[in-house]
């Protein structure tokens, strides 16, 4: 989620004197990134940038938040990185503990529904993780499961989230969402346009956003696996 | 246990003071509460899990402890491991999966944890009754204070075939305890064979959300069903059964009402209240253990139905509800064209030209509208409509009439 004005003017707050201030001491950490997924008629493509930083600090430049999950899904998170790690442990001990009692891998909509009640089971205290997942549903056709913070989910065609998440959204609601857009031939989208489209929106927001850049890696669900892709961004 | 315990899979354990870490510190309290003092005895523990855990997940109904706690301390988290911990911590949240995992660093945090994001608010959502049934409507549009998160996020769930349920404030919290609501509804259903009326449904969901109260909880939801009216073999039993005990004088009429009472369950149904002789009928009809009374209709009050259940703990019965940052728009259409013998095509059309004013309106309404249509068949969706469209139609329509009149004055003057 991009840091809004009111956030930011904090933030500058915090290296210029102000007077006397408490500080208490905030649980969480924003460490940047976005994530973005596209589901097509059989094909889902999980993006993400592979930076990680904190303030002004760039703590590495190849930590990827893309999470693979079973052979059809996969899983974008980004926010605070401490629970981006905690919540996939936890999730790819859920999916071992299912495949052991049901001896079947978990589908991606079961996958999302189980997502959205860890993560209300912390309501009180909320896994600061914007999630995504992209996948392919039972039928072989593409998935976009997008979450908030606390587990209202929902199940889109693409969906961006992360820092740079608001500059992406309205590109891809433009571009693959054809919206706002007259007299316009709505062909479905495939999987060489998805990944171009993917690649220039990931280099645009790298202009645009100070935490998104370095690299991107791409993961590309289809029947035949999930196949990874490393492109590099700007590294300033 | 510790690999469950890490991924919040709460089982109900056997005994209840297994699994919960600081359990045995409330250990006096809670055995006599759940064993012998709570005086509502069978109802309410088959609705208790005995987990010890309270997290929202767990429908658990804490009355006991919840009346000698501050609803605050929902807000507060311990990340403390219990060992350490007894003597100075004498307030809990024990249900984070993550308090038995003894290697996490222990940190207190005041009430409510300072969010650094914000979540989900703002939207329209209207229900009213009418004779044709319950119209459930609402807009599209999820925001995040400045940015729309999602444009079309569905806003009316279905809870059962004959209830919906809309939802306003926080998108997970409606989410989810939609979810609960039906679950435990279906579980009523498989009970009783009977599905729960509207009001209980929103008795039951205002009596969930209550122990949460003061937290930051947000969920206003309005609850529209159509309360079953035919006649089912079980309800007339158990209904029958329920008057028996009651009843202490039935013997004297047995006799006389006994041949009355297979007239008249024989003539066909009807939906006249209950009267005194209906009764003792039915009890009787049950205690002879015969099942022919299939089409005795059960009349309590059946039919459409709105109740408002907020998180406050609030629970209101009424005709029409509008809820959101939209509703003052919403309600100044309805309160003019709203009511009770309209059609369902007026109804419709009311519904959404609410929605319609309220997203031109406010800034946190927008995008789609969605319908719903619920009567004593059950719901129906109807299509979700696009109001941009509807914005340039209505411009559209204006501009000709316009032109129309204009055409007709330059006539009159010729």
């Amino acid at each position: 989620m991009m840091i809004s004005a009111q956030n930011y003017g904090d933030k500058m707050k915090e290296y210029h004197y102000t007077g006397p201030v408490e500080h208490k001491f905030s649980p969480y950490a924003f460490n940047g990134g976005t994530v973005l997924a596209v589901a097509g008629d059989d094909f889902a493509i999980v993006a993400s940038d592979t930076r990680l930083s904190e303030g002004y600090a760039i703590h590495s430049r190849d930590s990827p938040k893309c999470y693979k999950l079973t052979d059809t899904t996969v899983l974008g998170c980004s926010g605070f990185h401490g629970d981006c790690l905690t919540l996939t442990k936890i999730i790819e001990a859920r999916l071992k503990m299912y495949k052991h009692s049901n001896n079947k891998s978990m589908t991606s909509g079961a996958i999302a529904a189980m997502l959205s009640t860890i993560l209300y089971g912390r309501r009180f205290f909320p896994y600061y993780v914007y999630n995504i997942i992209g996948g392919l549903d039972e039928e072989g056709r593409g998935a976009v499961y997008s979450f908030d913070p606390v587990g209202s989910y929902q199940r889109d065609s693409y969906k961006a989230g992360g820092s740079a998440s608001a500059m992406l959204q309205p590109l891809l609601d433009n571009q693959i969402g054809f919206k706002n857009m007259e007299k316009v031939e709505q062909v479905p989208l495939s999987l060489e346009k998805a990944e171009q489209l993917i690649k220039d929106v990931f280099i645009s927001a790298a202009e645009r956003d100070v935490y998104t850049g370095d690299a991107l890696k791409l993961c590309i669900v289809t029947k035949e696996g999930i196949r990874e892709e490393i492109m590099p961004l700007r590294k300033d | 246990m510790a690999l469950q315990d890490v991924c919040g899979l709460q089982e109900p354990p056997l005994f209840s003071q297994w699994t919960a870490p600081l359990s045995h510190f409330f250990m006096p309290e809670n055995t006599s509460h759940l064993n012998g003092g709570w005086s509502h005895g069978e109802d309410c523990s088959s609705w208790m899990p005995r987990g010890g855990g309270m997290s929202p997940l767990e429908f658990y109904m804490p009355v006991a402890e919840y009346l000698t706690e501050s609803p605050l301390r929902f807000g507060q988290t311990n990340l403390i491991s219990s060992s350490t911990n007894l003597l100075t911590v004498d307030h809990l949240r024990p249900s984070l999966p993550s308090i038995s995992l003894p290697t996490l660093t222990p940190c207190s945090i005041s009430p409510g944890v300072p969010l650094p994001f914000t979540l989900s608010h703002g939207t329209t959502t209207l229900g009213f009754a009418f004779q044709g049934g319950v119209i459930a409507a609402a807009d599209t549009r999820s925001s995040c204070k400045g940015l729309v998160a999602c444009p079309s996020s569905p806003k009316i769930l279905p809870i059962h075939s004959h209830l919906v349920g809309t939802t306003s404030g926080t998108s997970a919290d409606c989410a989810l305890w939609k979810r609960i609501l039906a679950r435990e509804l279906r579980l009523y259903q498989l009970r009783h064979r009977r599905r729960l009326s509207t009001g209980g449904a929103a008795k039951l969901l205002s009596h969930m959300l209550h122990p949460f109260k003061g937290t930051e909880l947000c969920v206003a939801a309005t609850l529209c069903g159509w309360d079953g009216e035919t006649g089912e073999d079980e309800v007339t039993e158990r209904y029958a059964n329920t008057q028996a005990s009651e009843k202490k004088n039935i013997n004297t009429q047995r006799e006389a009402s006994n041949s009355r009472s297979q007239s008249e369950v024989s003539s066909g149904a009807t939906t006249q209240p209950i009267t005194g002789d209906d009764k003792n009928a039915m009890s009787v009809a049950s205690r002879d253990a015969t099942k022919n009374y299939s089409s005795v209709v059960l009349s309590r009050v059946s039919g459409p139905r709105v109740v408002y259940v907020c998180s406050d703990g609030l629970c209101l019965q009424g005709k029409l509800f509008s809820v959101g940052s939209g509703s003052p728009y919403a309600y100044s259409i309805l309160d003019s064209s709203v009511y009770w013998g309209m059609s369902v095509e007026e109804a419709t059309l009311v519904a959404r030209e609410a929605v319609y004013r309220a997203t031109h309106m406010d800034a946190y309404s927008g995008n789609n509208v969605d319908l719903y249509h619920v009567t004593a068949k059950g719901w129906r969706r109807r299509q979700r409509e696009d109001l941009k469209e509807e914005y340039y139609k209505e411009k559209e329509r204006e501009r000709k009439s316009v032109e129309e009149r204009k055409t007709e004055e330059t006539m009159m003057v010729k």
